[in-house]
């Protein structure tokens, strides 16, 4: 339990307006390193939202995101991602055009660089970037299973495959916290038993803090370590799966009265 | 599905495949024209295309980067070409008495590379920072404006050094100087160094570089941006300055290519490069496929070639011209002759393995 003792992801009074409809308002959590937290709430609680607010695809309204302790209110989408921040998102968004295998390199974008100019010119650094790529990239394949599927068009994968690719290309950028929108949308409870270990395997193997929203409330329970609830853009109780699943506001809010 | 776990392998086949075929392509059809003119099979006609084919493949290959691979329509690529051509035709006429002929072409086409790149990137970074088809809007109106320029400069070369006019011709040389550009009338006197060899070197080094910026990070994070905006940039991908190296290397082959057009003839009026060619280059790639190279040479070369030997048959001329391309897009957009294609393909994967 030592590495609880840094947070890092912590977000205060984090608010967002969309004209005078206030979407999400002082809405506060912390991630600790190598942690799996669990963000649940009925249908348009700004649930994504916050993530869009975490990764700075909107800009908040009020309150601050610290990551690894510093400000982000400068950093744009790709800042957040060279700070450690990786995403899937709830309606997949593939790179259709391009292989499987491709998009998984594309996400290494950012960790193995070299210019333009090598790429044309074939420079040593290419050769010894394309070869760090490829090698990343197949491993990442095969720990999610789609190394069969490496040279098929992105677009033609089935659904549950979609979104472990799309989970394998978030964690080729080598994010420190790895945020998954609905990842077990559309999988039938066999794929979501798989889908459970990888997460699991994802925080140990990578190192990676896993921030998920999620309807399968097995799979939140089964893996989440803390779980918030967000409710009408508000933060309704924060604990344990436990003390979550006891609390008399959470499954008011879930059931009604 | 069967037929899905044999697809991936013909297409994963097909970069390499892509990429040796348009090498070869161009190796073969340089020895058989190289060999038909030497023997003088070759017509004055099909002589005079030669280079012109060449660059308006150099000025289409760099187009398909911009509009198939980056997914950003331009509407303009024939002012690019404009701009390397012009400083081209100036660079050449300024070096004419101190370089010899080989090393003068290959200066004044990158000088018209680089240019028509610098101007390419200066238009890019307002424009690409929008998400639409804004490029489109600004490359027309860019082409209408360089053009209009180009038609009111005036540029003259003397001992004493370069004179330059704009709108009114007032420049006055010293015996001995001439004109470089000339109003309306464009480039006039210009000595005339490009060759096919120029232009089949200009088409490979074109080739090189956009499949290798293709099968690279750069070229992958150019398909990224084009298919996923959000997602590009969520794993790190700077959309602005990826789609504006697309842009840049697009114009700066447009601009080499327009280099060797300019030096390919003695007079090169600035209306040349007009909205129609922009217009034309880019009926070129579409129907040779976006993204797709060789479709891209092979539609350059019919496209070029077919008014100019439909001359014969006058009035119908551009009738024919127009049945062709319904033609070509009906064939190559039939889902049933794609189908019949890849059946095709398949069909002889199998019977490599022996099955």
């Amino acid at each position: 339990m030592e590495a609880k003792k840094t947070p890092i992801l912590e977000v205060k009074d984090l608010s967002i307006d969309f004209g005078g409809l206030t979407a999400v308002s002082d809405f506060n959590m912390e991630v600790y390193d190598g942690e799996i937290v669990g963000l649940i709430g009925p249908n348009g609680a700004g649930k994504t939202t916050v993530f869009n607010m975490l990764t700075k695809v909107y800009q908040p309204t009020r309150g601050s995101i610290l990551f690894n302790g510093e400000d982000t209110s400068k950093k744009t989408v790709v800042d957040m991602n060279k700070a450690g921040v990786a995403r899937t998102f709830q309606n997949i968004r593939m790179f259709n055009g391009l292989t499987v295998l491709d998009n998984v390199r594309a996400g290494f974008h950012g960790r193995e660089v070299y210019s333009p100019l090598a790429a044309i010119l074939r420079l040593p650094s290419y050769r010894n970037c394309e070869k760090n790529i490829e090698k990343g990239s197949r491993e990442l394949l095969e720990i999610f299973g789609l190394s069969s599927e490496a040279d098929n068009l992105a677009s033609n994968l089935p659904y549950g495959a979609q979104r472990r690719l799309e989970i394998a290309r978030a964690l080729a950028t080598g994010p420190r916290l790895l945020l998954l929108d609905e990842p077990a949308a559309g999988m039938n409870p066999q794929e979501t038993e798989e889908l459970m270990n990888m997460i699991r395997l994802v925080r140990d193997h990578f190192n990676t803090a896993v921030l998920l929203i999620e309807h399968d409330m097995k799979l939140v329970m089964g893996i989440c370590e803390r779980i918030t609830v967000l409710n009408y853009g508000m933060m309704l109780a924060q604990g344990t799966p436990e003390e979550i699943q006891a609390d008399p506001e959470v499954i008011k809010a879930y059931l009604g009265e | 599905m069967s037929d899905k776990k044999k697809l991936p392998a013909f297409l994963s086949d097909k970069k390499y495949r892509g990429r040796l075929t348009s090498f070869s392509m161009v190796l073969i059809m340089y020895i058989v024209i190289e060999i038909l003119m030497n023997t003088g099979n070759l017509s004055s006609l099909f002589t005079s295309l030669l280079v012109p084919v060449c660059c308006y493949i150099v000025a289409a290959i760099g187009l398909n980067l911009n509009v198939g691979i980056s997914g950003e329509l331009n509407l303009g690529q024939a002012c690019f070409m404009s701009v390397g051509a012009f400083s081209a035709v100036c660079v050449s006429g300024s070096l004419a008495s101190s370089v010899p002929d080989v090393p003068r072409l290959v200066i004044s086409m990158i000088v018209g590379a680089i240019l028509a790149a610098v101007f390419g990137i200066l238009i890019g970074i307002p424009v690409l920072k929008l998400e639409g088809d804004y490029l489109a809007i600004v490359t027309l109106a860019f082409g209408q404006i360089v053009k209009s320029l180009i038609t009111n400069m005036y540029l003259g070369i003397d001992e004493a050094g370069y004179h330059f006019s704009f709108v009114d011709n007032n420049v006055e040389l010293i015996p001995g100087g001439k004109m470089l550009l000339n109003g309306p009338m464009g480039a006039t006197g210009t000595q005339r160094i490009s060759t096919f060899t120029a232009g089949v070197v200009l088409v490979v080094v074109a080739l090189i570089i956009v499949y290798n910026l293709m099968f690279s990070r750069s070229g992958r994070a150019i398909m990224a941006a084009r298919d996923n905006r959000i997602a590009a940039e969520s794993v790190g991908i700077e959309i602005v300055r990826i789609k504006l190296l697309a842009f840049g290397i697009s114009s700066c082959l447009a601009g080499a290519a327009g280099a060797l057009y300019g030096l390919n003839y003695s007079t090169l009026i600035p209306a040349k490069f007009d909205f129609n060619t922009s217009i034309l280059l880019l009926v070129y790639v579409v129907l040779g496929g976006l993204g797709n190279m060789n479709g891209t040479m092979i539609a350059t070369i019919i496209l070029v070639l077919l008014p100019e030997l439909l001359r014969s048959m006058q009035d119908y001329r551009m009738l024919i011209y127009a049945i062709v391309l319904i033609l070509i897009m009906l064939l190559t957009n039939n889902e049933m002759v794609k189908t019949w294609i890849q059946k095709a393909y398949l069909r002889l994967s199998t019977d490599r393995k022996g099955r």
